[in-house]
Parts: C-alpha cells; structure tokens; sequence
C-alpha cells in the first residue's frame, strides 16, 4: 500500500477491544482515517514493520509515524486533536484518575476475562463471582452516580470499558450472567446509556457472527486449563 | 495541608521515580517510609485497590501507580522542568516504552533472578533480549530524553542501582558494558546528575529488599509442596 503523507491508518480487527476503543475515539472526534483489517494468524508485512515490538493491533499510522498499544494511541489522538471533543478532563488530579481507572480495568480485564472464559463448568460460578467483584469496584468508585465515567460526556475511561457491550456474547458462551440491573444496576445503566450514544451505536462490533469462535476459543482453554 | 507527601520506601525504585521527579522541579515533599509488611492505616487509606507504594498525596488527594504520578507531577508543576517530551508523537513513544520497561525489562529481570537451574538460563536470555531493544532506543542520544533527562530516563532508572541489585541476589549478570555499551554509558551519566544522585539508597538496602522479597517467595512455594 502507497504511503500518504499525513494520512490517518489504522491496522485493526473487528472484535479486538483494543482496536474498538481506537475507532470509538476517532470517530467521536470527527477524524478521517483508513481501517486495515488484519488477519492476526497471517499478519501482513506492514503490521509488523509498524509494530516489530508487540506484533499486534492496534496500530495508528500518522504521516509515516507509527503508535502502538492502544491506551498511547488514545493519549495521542487527544493531545494531537483535543478540541472540540476532548475525551479526558483539564484537572491533573481528573486526568491521573481517568488513568487510574483504564489502567485497573485493562489489567483486571484481562486476566479476569480470560480466566471467566476458560473456567470450567463447576468452576464458572466462582469465576462470575470474580468478575462480578471486579466491576462493582468499578461501578462504586469510578463510575458512581455518574451517567458517564467522564460525568455528563464520555471520556476516555468510557471507552476503555466499552467492551462490556460485549461481554453478554461472553455470558452466552460460559452459560451465566455477569452484568445485570440486578446484580450491577448503575454499571449495566451506564452499559446500555454508552451503546445508545450515537457514535458508539454506529460502530459497535459486529460479533454474533463471531459467537461460533468464540465458543471453539472457550473449548480450547478450557482444556488447555485442566 | 497543601503539602507534598510520598508514602513508599527509598529502596524501592517506583517510589524513587517519584522523588526523582519531584527533586528536579524543586518541589519539597516529606517522605512517609512504609513497612510493606506492617502497612500504615494511612496508606491502606490513601490506596485501597492495591494497597502498595508509591502513593503521592497532594492538597490531601493522593495518585498511585509510579508512571502516573510521573505525569501527574509534570502537569502540575509544568513550568519547571518539563518531563514529557513536546511532541504528541514523542510523547507517545516515552509512554511505549515506558510501558515496555515495567511490563517486559522489569518482569524479566525478576524472572531471571528468581528462576533456577535450566530455566534460569532461558530466563536470562529473554531479559537479555528486553534490555537489547532499549539499547537500540538509547542509539544516538545522549539521553532517552534528549540532551537532558526526561520522563522514560526516571523509568529506566532503576537500572542504575536496582538492576545490579538483581543480579546480585540472582547470581547472574545482564547488563555488562561489553554486551550493552551504550545503556552502561548511559546509566553513568545518568548517576552523576545531583537530584539523581541525592535519592539514590545504599546499594546494600536494594539488595536486602529484593533477597527478602525473593526469600518470601521461596517460602511460599516451599509451604505449597
């Protein structure tokens, strides 16, 4: 693919939260950008000229200039276009908070989620129990009262939990229920408030095409887990 | 209360990040030294998620996590000193790479000095192969920040002192001037700056930490047999 000076690109994949998040963020911003599909079992050469460290999506290209890990990619989309959407508060202390926040819940994210998707079957109450006391930590100190996680407008934080609109394919696959008005009312409130803005509605990802891979991704670590 | 407090220890290197940072701007802070095995109602106040050092607290409200209050304290006092490169795009590769250290340079190194026998070996040569990809991000400059310290020197840091800690308690070597010239070039430079040099703890104290740390989790894994 030709290089254009000053171009927009982003090497992504349609369910990859990472990369979501990304789109999510361009497009609340109103900024242009081409969307490159990667095959992550057949990477093309670009993916990993642009990413030799980490190999993987998301990646932003910018005039030539490559940005990886999608949470330095989000911090450069807001200082290079903060204004008229910006997606983390002024203060110092707002904005170190807002980071907190992303950062335990892309650490928590990841090594609750996999160990809920690849628990066993007697073993999936306690691991919906884990991931249940995750969220509500999030929900009672991050989120609150709050319609947003960045109060009446979305932040960055917003965007870093999206992939709980997701998480209902997860709860089908396992076979139990996470995040309910019963069980997180403020979280699954703002869950269904995020899905309805305009923007993150018009790009949600489209995964029950994707629930059959899903399921065979479960089987798999599930036995790799014995 | 508008003063600046740190809760840690300045044997650990996250706490010393801070005072690093907090140095180079000319801030006055007091420190509160912690015992992580007897941890202070004030801290388990201040960091109730993680219940660990470093904790910064400023007009009474406190940030946790070492690389945010680094950028914390660079946006509060942004006139002196700044820490973090102009650029957006600089920006962002401080912040790759930053992350790079304490998720891949930091965690192998660990792994190196905790592991034996035949995984050692292999747990040497992956460390190894971190600390080569920083080499090559050092290539050219006399710091990572440029012609002065910046942000990723205060993360990288801890290889200044922490690292032959390491090794020492590990039994093994990993950054040795032949193999990687330009980080040890580097880390001598980087020692001889006054506000570096003024926070840096007996080499003695680090080599504890990490043997009592290390101790602990020989102790753990012996009880699980």
């Amino acid at each position: 693919m030709e290089e254009i000076p000053n171009k927009l690109r982003l090497y992504g994949t349609e369910a990859s939260p990472y990369v979501r998040r990304v789109i999510w963020a361009l497009k609340i911003k109103g900024i242009e950008y081409d969307f490159v599909q990667e095959d992550l079992s057949n990477k093309s050469p670009s993916l990993l000229r642009y990413n030799p460290i980490n190999k993987t999506v998301p990646v932003l290209v910018h005039a030539g200039k490559a940005i990886a890990e999608s949470v330095v990619i989000l911090e450069y989309i807001e200082e290079t276009w903060p204004d008229p959407t910006p997606l983390l508060p002024e203060h110092p202390y707002e904005r170190a908070m807002a980071r907190f926040w992303i950062a335990y819940g892309d650490q928590k994210q990841h090594h609750v989620f996999h160990s809920f998707l690849a628990c066993s079957e007697e073993g999936k109450e306690k691991a919906a129990k884990d991931l249940m006391e995750m969220l509500k930590i999030v929900q009672d100190e991050a989120l609150g009262d709050q319609k947003f996680f960045g109060g009446n407008t979305l932040s960055l934080v917003d965007l870093c939990y999206g992939w709980l609109t997701s998480l209902k394919y997860v709860e089908r696959v396992v076979g139990v229920r996470v995040l309910e008005p019963t069980t997180l009312p403020k979280l699954h409130r703002w869950m269904q408030d995020f899905s309805e803005e305009p923007l993150v509605k018009e790009n949600l990802p489209d995964l029950e095409a994707k629930l059959p891979e899903l399921e065979t991704l479960r089987k798999h670590l599930m036995s790799t887990n014995k | 209360m508008g003063g600046v407090k740190v809760l840690g220890l300045n044997s650990s290197f996250p706490c010393v990040r801070v005072l690093w940072a907090l140095k180079l701007k000319g801030v006055n802070y007091e420190i509160v030294e912690e015992n992580l095995l007897n941890k202070s109602p004030l801290l388990l106040q201040m960091n109730p998620i993680h219940k660990k050092v470093p904790v910064l607290i400023h007009k009474d409200k406190p940030i946790v996590e070492s690389l945010l209050i680094l950028e914390y304290i660079d946006e509060v006092w942004k006139t002196t000193y700044p820490l973090m490169p102009e650029d957006p795009y600089d920006c962002s590769m401080a912040r790759f790479w930053a992350k790079f250290v304490d998720e891949k340079v930091v965690v192998t190194a660990f792994e190196a000095m905790k592991s034996e026998g035949e995984g050692k070996e292999v747990a040497i040569v992956a460390a190894k192969e971190t600390l080569e990809l920083l080499e090559k991000q050092i290539e050219g400059k006399k710091f990572f920040g440029g012609d002065e310290i910046g942000y990723l020197d205060l993360v990288v840091g801890w290889i200044c002192l922490w690292l032959p800690a390491i090794e020492q308690v590990g039994g093994m070597k990993l950054l040795d001037s032949s193999t990687f010239p330009l980080l040890y070039q580097w880390t001598q430079c980087f020692v001889h700056i006054p506000a570096i040099h003024e926070c840096l703890p007996p080499r003695e104290k680090a080599v504890d930490y990490f043997q009592t740390g290390l101790n602990y989790l020989r102790s753990l894994d012996a009880s699980k047999k």
